[in-house]
């Protein structure tokens, strides 16, 4: 039960290695881009899952305009901040893409490849042009 | 009325400043607006120093919600000397720019140059002055985004391929800093780091509040490039337009070492970071070796932005040097490093920035002979490199002094002297610099320049002014590190 109980961070952890794995092994710049934005989803999944809780409901005050309802204190809510921070995590990692991939869209230009070791051979010449290192 | 205010204007004035820069097609006007929300900026940060220093512990609540919902900004000693480098060098540095950046970006793109650059000032005011963790990884994003889109504008083609890497390591490490905030938040119930300060130490032995410290601490160490994970750094610098590299090396490193002191000493404690954990045995080995390979490395270097940026990471070395020490003397020579090393590390670059301008190259070979040809931006260069040496009288012999002091008070003599050692290895590097400029043949190419015009050695002349009279009368710089170190090591802020 414990292993199922969990679930969650078990998922969290597996699309962490995932993502970095893709990340670290692949040569394709949009590969590397797909890997990163996959480790910084199971973040997020990490974040959400810390503020659910089993059986909790949305946090929005139950009762009419004149006050609390009977039996509104037993009422579960699950912790809505977690959730929250995640939109604006949401934000940043669509923002981080975005660049990641206009910035592979001007190395396709200028070097017309989205290779990693091609892009590498290209730059090692320009330095051995330049002289810039021994 | 406006002086309540001062530490939301200190971050709102980029930050509106970046939204009317990419509004107006005109590159000049869009420049003057950075401008002055630079200006607008070092006035706050003059404003909360010079209130800090008045004894004064200042917190804003933002928006008007009250510390444990909303986000508090505070500022104590610590961060209201970075806000004052970091506003401090970007005024000067955005002075530089109007008129190299034209030399070396594209036209139009310039009013959206000067948006990412209020950007990236913006996101670096904000993790200094914020006191709450999440907003800590919101600015860092945003000024690591501006950061990637700033070195992308390189002329250099290569300035692409070293954005894209510096995108993939810096989105690593935040995301790191954000589990780490996870699972400090998941402990404690609180963001605020005044609150997780005084929640932490009934959960020291939890293994939850570990591995948030290591991937809290791996995180910044990403960003502020500590030895092995700054493989990102050398070609960044080197490709980014030249006043991009004089704003990011000046700042953006210290910022992120400002964020691994407060973790360290603040919100952890530093008997838990530095008792429990020992993590000065860790530290100090790391520090030594980025001090003596990276100073090696920087001397076999041809391209001296490359050169200077791989003797930024032996810099930030001899600052997480002093940070391992724990000591009021080790943290006041960190504290100071950090401002003088903004300082040296400016000037020096902003000077290669003039060379740029003039000659289109700043590798060794285009710089020989120069000496002759301009001799005011050369002059310039020599005392950065005297100050990044550590010669009397720069602001660079004060931190070694005072980096030596902390090193002998733990009785770790060899230490101390590998930082003498190891400042001879920074003599080679900027010799070999001065003596291609002085004593070299200048080239065809470099025998018709002339001088770099004033408008860019007013700034760059501005630093090296800075760097000598903080090297001569080091009584205002000292007395606010060593009033930050108290503070570190005092608990709470």
């Amino acid at each position: 039960m414990e292993f199922l109980g969990l679930f969650n961070y078990w998922v969290v952890i597996f699309l962490m290695m995932v993502g970095f794995y893709a990340l670290i092994s692949r040569g394709n710049l949009v590969k590397k881009v797909v890997g990163l934005n996959l480790f910084q989803t199971s973040v997020i999944i990490f974040y959400v899952s810390t503020g659910k809780i089993v059986g909790g409901t949305a946090p929005i005050l139950i009762g009419d305009d004149h006050g609390v309802a009977e039996g509104a204190a037993e009422v579960l809510y699950s912790n809505p901040l977690p959730h929250v921070l995640m939109l604006t995590a949401i934000v940043v990692g669509v923002a981080t893409m975005a660049m990641a991939l206009a910035l592979v869209v001007r190395i396709k230009e200028t070097y017309g490849t989205v290779e990693d070791d091609e892009i590498q051979a290209q730059v090692l010449a320009d330095e051995q042009r330049e002289g810039a290192r021994p | 009325m406006i002086a309540a205010h001062l530490p939301a204007i200190q971050v709102l004035g980029p930050l509106l400043a970046a939204a009317l820069c990419v509004l107006v097609p005109w590159k000049r006007v869009s420049w003057g607006i950075a401008m002055a929300g630079a200006v607008t900026a070092f006035g706050a940060a003059v404003g909360l120093l010079s209130r800090v220093l008045g004894g004064e512990d200042i917190r804003y609540a933002l928006g008007g919600w009250a510390a444990p919902w909303g986000i508090e900004y505070r500022v104590d000693a610590v961060n209201g000397l970075v806000l004052l480098i970091v506003a401090g060098i970007g005024v000067v540095v955005t002075l530089f720019a109007l008129t190299s950046v034209e030399r070396e970006v594209d036209e139009r793109r310039i009013p959206l140059f000067y948006g990412a650059w209020m950007l990236c000032l913006c996101g670096l005011l904000g993790i200094a002055i914020t006191g709450d963790a999440f907003n800590i990884f919101v600015f860092l994003e945003i000024s690591s985004l501006g950061t990637y889109a700033l070195i992308a504008m390189g002329s250099d083609r290569r300035a692409l391929v070293s954005a894209f890497r510096y995108l993939i390591m810096g989105s690593i490490g935040a995301s790191f800093i954000v589990i780490g905030i996870g699972l400090l938040y998941v402990e404690t119930g609180t963001l605020n780091l005044a609150d997780l300060a005084e929640r932490l130490p009934a959960l020291y032995g939890e293994r939850t509040v570990l591995v948030a410290f290591a991937f809290l601490t791996v995180g910044t160490s990403l960003k502020l490039a500590l030895f092995p994970l700054h493989v990102w750094l050398p070609d960044a610098y080197a490709f980014a337009p030249s006043a991009v590299t004089g704003l990011i090396a000046a700042t953006s490193t210290k910022v992120a070492v400002y964020v691994l002191l407060r973790f360290f000493f603040t919100v952890f404690g530093v008997t838990y970071s530095f008792g429990e954990l020992s993590l000065g045995m860790w530290l100090l080995p790391l520090a030594l070796v980025a001090i003596f390979t990276m100073s090696l490395v920087a001397i076999f270097q041809r391209n001296i932005k490359r050169m200077l940026a791989y003797s930024s990471v032996a810099q930030i070395g001899y600052i997480i040097l002093g940070i391992s020490f724990a000591s009021v003397t080790g943290l006041t020579a960190a504290t100071l490093h950090l401002f003088n090393h903004a300082l040296m590390k400016g000037a020096l670059f902003l000077a290669l920035g003039c060379v740029m301008y003039r000659v289109g190259s700043v590798h060794i070979d285009a710089l020989r002979g120069l000496g002759r040809r301009m001799p005011w931006t050369m002059a310039a260069f020599t005392a950065g490199g005297l100050s990044l040496i550590g010669v009397p009288l720069t602001v660079g012999f004060v931190s070694k002094w005072y980096l030596v002091l902390g090193a002998l008070e733990q009785g770790m003599w060899p230490v101390a002297a590998l930082v003498l050692v190891t400042s001879t290895l920074a003599v080679v590097y900027i010799w070999r610099v001065v003596e291609a400029v002085y004593f070299g043949e200048p080239s065809a190419r470099a025998d018709s320049v002339s001088e770099a015009p004033l408008r860019l050695l007013v700034p760059t002349w501005a630093l090296i002014a800075a760097n000598l009279y903080f090297g001569i009368d080091a009584s205002l710089t000292t007395n606010v590190a060593g009033q930050a170190a108290r503070a570190l090591l005092g608990g709470a802020p």
